[in-house]
C-alpha cells in the first residue's frame, strides 16, 4: 500500500492522463485528504462528472483506501 | 466479485434513487453531517430551497460499497437527481455557485443566498435508513 504524498498524486495524474498538468495540495497535512486541480486537453467535450471520474480512475481502490478524500477541480485546456 | 441479481442492498439503493427525485447519500444526517464534504453539500442543497431525501451511508459499510459499484463514483457524498448522478461535493458546490444547481433541481435559487448557509432551514422530504 502506498503512502500518498502530493508529489506522488501529481505524478500519477500527469503520467496517466496525456498532457495533464496537476496541482495537488494536502488539505489537512495528514497525508490522506487532498485537493487536486487538473488541466487536461482530453477533458474538452467531457462533462464535469466524466472529468472527475477520469481522475478518480487513476487511483482506483486507493480512493477510499489510503486516499480518504480527493477534492477535484478539473478543466479542459 | 460476480454480478448477481440477488443483491438486496444494491436493489434497495437503486429503488431509493428511482423513487426520489432528489436524493443525497452522505455521511451522517443533514442535521448532523459526519464529514465536512457532506456538510458542504447539504448546505448548498439547503440554500437552493429544494427538497431532498437523504441517506446516511455510515451505519453499514455495504451501503457505500454497493452505492459506489452502482454509480461508478468512489467518494461520498453523492447527489442524484431524477435517477442520475449529478456529482459529489465539488461538483454540487460549483453548480450552486454558478446557479446550475437550482436549475437542475427545478427551483428558483433565493436571490439573497450568496453563500450556502450552514444553518439554513431544513427541508427534508424523506429520510431513509
Amino acid at each position: 500500500m502506498f503512502v500518498p504524498s502530493t508529489e506522488e498524486l501529481k505524478l500519477r495524474i500527469e503520467s496517466a492522463i496525456p498532457g495533464a498538468r496537476a496541482e495537488v495540495t494536502d488539505l489537512t497535512g495528514g497525508g490522506d485528504h487532498f485537493r487536486a486541480s487538473v488541466l487536461a486537453p482530453e477533458f474538452a467535450g467531457m462533462s464535469r462528472i466524466e472529468q472527475h471520474r477520469r481522475v478518480y480512475a487513476v487511483f482506483g481502490p486507493d480512493i477510499g483506501g489510503p486516499i480518504h478524500a480527493l477534492s477535484l477541480e478539473t478543466r479542459a485546456e | 466479485m460476480s454480478e448477481t441479481t440477488e443483491n438486496p442492498i444494491r436493489e434497495a439503493i437503486a429503488d431509493a434513487i428511482n423513487d426520489h427525485e432528489v436524493i443525497l447519500f452522505m455521511k451522517g444526517t443533514p442535521e448532523r453531517p459526519a464529514c465536512g464534504f457532506s456538510a458542504r453539500t447539504v448546505a448548498a442543497l439547503e440554500a437552493t430551497g429544494a427538497r431532498f431525501a437523504a441517506v446516511d451511508i455510515l451505519p453499514d459499510p455495504r451501503i457505500r460499497q454497493e452505492l459506489s459499484a452502482l454509480s461508478n463514483w468512489p467518494t461520498i457524498p453523492q447527489l442524484f437527481v431524477k435517477g442520475e448522478l449529478v456529482g459529489g461535493c465539488d461538483i454540487v458546490v460549483e453548480m450552486y455557485e454558478t446557479g446550475e444547481l437550482a436549475e437542475a433541481l427545478g427551483v428558483e435559487q433565493p436571490a439573497e443566498a450568496a453563500e450556502p448557509a450552514a444553518d439554513a432551514p431544513l427541508s427534508i422530504e424523506n429520510r431513509l435508513n
